[in-house]
């Protein structure tokens, strides 16, 4: 069997080796454009798990590579000029010019033909293989020959990134925050042997512009990072290495191989080097391949077999590598967190590490985390009117779930909430009048009595055309009020449990059956006429709602101030407003369900003017010691529709009103819009509405776990999570 | 968990009679449901019809379409049909519908393959209004019609699955990949504010000896040979031992999978009792 290896890369001559290693009749040729000893790039990461894998794989080489590591278990982030430093996470380095002279000799050993100076620019040149192994980067030419098979996708970064070096001599991998005149500059910066570390720098696009580094050349670019950096840097150079600013290009591919040819590394995927996980991957592939071609004797099964094993794990960190990109694309957002709280966000910032996770490799810097937490929930406690608490000093603290929240005369003993499913437990159906029922008040007892901080009713309808079912709850009747207090009366006697109230109007979404068996099916008979912005039904099938006009909007309003009087009188602690999902308030804030040429369409200002009434007359009705909570849909998930900035910019507006809280919920609005399911899908969009708007969130999106609502509280992603309830 | 056990429909070769004696036998054996696929342009049966001939020979057992593609029928036929179905075997029938991926079956019976989402979507959005008014019968067993599940991995299969039907109907491979598709199912549901939790189903295929292992293999490379190197894949997730069989309904079980159905990928008889041994050792019982 004939092998040529396309890149002489530290992917290439891994798989080289280790083939080789298996069959050592086979005729292994390795073809290099670059001479034998050029190479670019510093250090190499790999965590121990990948070590692990060396190891299994090749002893000699493992052993090589390993007497040449800097290992470390500290990360640091230098922001404000704090350093704050977590352990526990075994990475090791090697230049990666010294990992290639370590695996070349092997090759050279097991005797592999490597040809260097040998640049391919046709794949026509090269004949007589029984397999192509691509392992030529980036830039490969197999991929670029084979593209309409492999079918590959290149996004490039919206950021500008230099790789640098410098003999500072780091012992933790290292991130540094610097804000001067043009922007913001990040580093991420790692020991890459014993005498030199990895250094680079990345800003955002407009930032670099205005740094006028679009222009400046090598020599220059460095000298404005060595100035930018000149006290983190204490002196020590910085050195290039073919260093260009360059976007990161993310390749994703949907086939890895044609026929008898196969791409690793690079070559076939990137994920952004923030992560640290390319040469990793890429030698994770060589591995996989070699091991597949071992266990099968035929190529194609074999070549199926390292693309089945590989592309889902490739995936997953790919994944990782997007949230990482996004992260620090978008970093500006976080600057207002404390040092603790945007470190936690920053190490969990790919998804891939949680609460858990940090605790577990350093307990130090867990019991740090929720000293903060714990400490700032006091002070915000402390610089309340109402307070009679002395100002904890924590020594020991909870987990910041069960850290009290404090809103205007409120405080929340927890940060996770319940929410009641919206039976009525009325089982005569003669009953259903939107009374809650015995059924009702027994679960609301015991999510109260459960441990959680608030529970939340259903959605309940304040009028009776507001109902989205026959069944659906009401506040507003006197019937009504005195279930509810009976409710509220029981849940408070047992339990230091907040309850919350939650009112709304079903709008066009109204009149149809009970949801167990689908939604926003119109009733057969007994349908109430239906309300909306504008005259559009949600369904193909459902009535056609009347557009609002002055007189229903004042009688609607009304209908909320009642149902918040209401409320009040029943002693609920919270009121939420829900104009989300696509119901009647929410209906006038998309531009998909409000087509009005009125004062209240049009642009966003005036699309958020009705919400915006109803809120201030039912903020009016509520006492200024209560605190009042809005949900919303922050993004349609319609191209079209409202977006998350049109959300940003409603939540600002809701809290100059008076709103303390913000639900963030999503889609919803028309049948086309559906966020993508998954748990905790909704905690981007609670991120971006808590950091850019300023404002508190709760996010639910299927959360089960305390690790989950750990780790959002910590990173400052929410101020209150709602835990599903887990059916067992 | 409840484990069922598919028909050999789709597998070519398999002789009526065989159909027939399969579902008695499953029908006195440790399982819950007999499952059937779908396949237009194939060596298979229509699976509405072969569990038709199924309610006659059998008391007890669901029958469950894992699923049938929906758009390839005229909806108000569809709903005729699993009325029918329904009524013929005293409500035990579970409609699971998906639009299919292959191509070739939507060219062969003149329907546009591009629209396939927006007319299974419109096709749940139809089928249980038809059912609960009566306008299609014969009268539903149950009110409201058989359970609906649905299957399909995209963003907005999860909410048409959540909003118009009873639960979810996953595709096949290892536990981990249902668990990723059960959580969307589940954020999926409680997001829409439904009662109650989504019924998951989910499918593996077996073969058991050296022989059929490799018989079977063969099958599922042919019958997924239209999902290129996929088809690898699907064929490596073929169950050949009763070790294989306890870890994949373990796994499926932590899932949360409320019914896991296996599919045989040999047509002989003794497969169904060798896995009938296997549940019966496992300590499993029909439910």
């Amino acid at each position: 069997m004939k092998i040529t290896i396309l890149g002489a890369g530290p992917a290439g001559l891994y798989c080289g080796l280790l083939i080789k290693k298996a069959y050592p009749a086979y005729e292994i040729t390795i073809l290099e454009r670059n001479p034998r000893d050029v190479t670019y790039g510093w250090g190499v990461v790999f965590s121990d798990r990948t070590l692990a894998s060396f190891q299994r794989a090749d002893y000699k080489t493992y052993e090589e590579i390993s007497s040449h590591f800097v290992i470390w278990d500290a990360i640091d982030v230098h922001y404000r000029d704090e350093t704050i430093r977590c352990g526990g996470h075994i990475i090791a380095s090697i230049g990666r010019k010294q990992l290639l002279n370590i695996l070349q000799r092997r090759c050279d050993e097991l005797g592999i033909i490597l040809k260097f100076n040998s640049e391919v620019h046709e794949l026509a040149n090269i004949d007589g293989y029984d397999l192509l192994i691509a392992s030529d980067g980036i830039n490969s030419v197999v991929r670029k020959t084979y593209a309409s098979f492999l079918k590959p996708e290149t996004t490039q970064g919206k950021a500008k990134y230099i790789w640098l070096g410098t003999a500072k001599v780091l012992d933790a991998f290292t991130f540094i925050f610097r804000e001067n005149e043009h922007g913001l500059f990040q580093v991420h910066a790692y020991p890459s042997s014993g005498t030199t570390s990895t250094f680079i720098v990345e800003c955002d696009e407009q930032t670099w512009l205005r740094a006028g580094l679009d222009t400046a050349d090598e020599a220059t670019s460095i000298t404005y990072c060595e100035q930018l950096f000149a006290s983190d840097l204490a002196g020590a150079r910085l050195i290039s290495n073919n260093s260009k600013w360059i976007s990161f290009p993310t390749l994703k591919t949907k086939n890895w191989h044609h026929q008898n040819i196969v791409l690793l590394g690079d070559a076939i995927h990137t994920a952004h080097f923030s992560i640290g996980s390319g040469t990793k991957l890429a030698m994770e592939d060589a591995i996989a391949l070699a091991s597949a071609l071992e266990q099968h004797s035929d190529i194609e099964t074999a070549l199926n077999a390292y693309e089945i094993e590989r592309k889902p794990v490739v995936e997953i960190f790919q994944r990782a590598a997007q949230e990482s990109q996004t992260y620090f694309e978008t970093i500006k957002r976080y600057l207002k967190l404390d040092p603790m709280q945007f470190t936690f966000q920053l190490l969990t910032r790919s998804g891939r590490i949680s609460y858990d996770d940090l605790r577990l490799r350093d307990p130090r810097y867990g019991d740090s985390v929720d000293r903060w937490y714990a400490h700032k929930a006091s002070v915000e406690l402390q610089q309340s009117e109402h307070n009679t608490q002395p100002l904890m000093r924590h020594r020991i603290a909870p987990s910041p779930m069960f850290a009290p929240l404090h809103f205007r005369s409120l405080t929340i003993p927890n940060r996770v909430i319940a929410v009641a499913d919206g039976k009525t437990g009325n089982s005569d159906s003669q009953q259903q009048d939107g009374t809650p029922g015995d059924m009702y008040v027994k679960q609301t007892v015991n999510l109260a009595l459960s441990g959680v901080g608030l529970v939340m009713s259903a959605l309940t309808a304040v009028s009776s055309d507001g109902r989205i079912t026959p069944d659906s709850l009401g506040l507003y009747s006197a019937c009504h009020a005195t279930a509810w207090q009976r409710i509220v009366e029981a849940a408070h006697t047992g339990s230091s449990a907040k309850i919350g109230m939650q009112i709304g109007h079903a709008g066009r979404r109204g009149a149809t059956r009970p949801r167990d068996r689908g939604l926003d099916r119109p009733l057969r008979e007994g349908a109430w006429p239906l309300l909306s912005a504008s005259p559009i039904p949600y369904t193909p099938f459902s009535q056609i709602p009347q557009e609002m006009d002055a007189a229903d909007m004042e009688r609607v309003c009304d209908d909320f101030v009642q149902a918040t009087r209401k409320a009040l009188e029943v002693g609920f602690d919270l009121l939420q407003l829900h104009c989300a999902h696509g119901y009647l308030l929410a209906s006038f804030l998309s531009p998909l369900t409000n087509q009005r040429t009125d004062e209240y369409g049009g642009s966003l200002e005036q699309r958020m003017r009705f919400p915006l009434a109803v809120f201030d007359a039912v903020r009016a009705a509520w006492p200024t010691d209560k605190p009042i909570s809005v949900a919303i849909s922050a993004t349609d998930c319609v191209p079209g529709g409202s977006s998350i900035d049109d959300a940003v910019v409603f939540a600002t507006t809701l809290k100059a009103h008076g709103c303390d809280i913000i639900e963030v919920l999503a889609g919803q609005t028309t049948l086309e819009g559906e966020p993508p399911y998954g748990r905790g899908f909704l905690t981007p969009l609670s991120d971006r509405i808590r950091n850019e708007a300023g404002i508190a969130t709760i996010v639910g999106g299927y959360l089960t776990n305390s690790n989950e609502v750990n780790t959002i509280l910590a990173a400052g992603r929410a101020d209150l999570c709602i835990l599903e309830q887990l059916a067992t | 968990m409840r484990v069922g056990v598919g028909l050999p429909t789709t597998v070519p070769g398999t002789g009526g009679s065989l159909v027939i004696e399969w579902a008695r036998i499953a029908d006195e054996g440790p399982f819950s449901s007999l499952g059937v696929l779908d396949r237009l342009v194939y060596d298979s049966y229509e699976p509405l019809l072969s569990l038709a001939a199924a309610a006659a020979v059998t008391q007890r057992v669901k029958l469950a379409t894992t699923i049938v593609i929906g758009p390839l029928r005229n909806t108000t036929v569809l709903a005729k049909l699993a009325a029918t179905l329904d009524a013929l075997s005293n409500g035990r029938l579970v409609l699971g519908l998906a639009v299919g991926a292959r191509k070739d079956d939507y060219e062969a019976a003149n329907v546009d393959y591009r629209t396939r989402g927006r007319q299974l979507t419109e096709q749940l959005a139809t089928l249980r209004t038809m059912w609960e008014d009566s306008a299609i019968g014969p009268k539903a067993i149950r009110p409201g019609g058989p359970e609906i599940v649905v299957g399909g991995l995209s963003d907005k299969g999860f909410a048409r699955m959540a909003r118009y039907t009873d639960g979810y109907v996953h595709g096949g491979g290892p536990p981990r990949a249902f668990a990723r598709a059960a959580d969307k199912a589940r954020a999926a549901w409680y997001d829409a504010g439904r009662p109650g939790k989504p019924q998951l189903w989910a499918q593996g295929y077996f073969a058991f000896g050296e022989e059929a292992a490799e018989a079977g293999t063969q099958y599922l490379k042919d019958y997924y040979a239209f999902t290129g190197p996929f088809a690898e894949r699907i064929a490596a997730g073929l169950l050949t031992t009763p070790q294989a069989i306890a870890q994949f309904i373990r796994g499926y079980e932590e899932a949360g999978c409320d019914e896991l159905v296996l599919f045989p990928t040999v047509p002989e008889i003794d497969q169904l009792n060798q896995l009938a041994d296997i549940l019966n050792g496992l300590g499993r019982r029909a439910v």
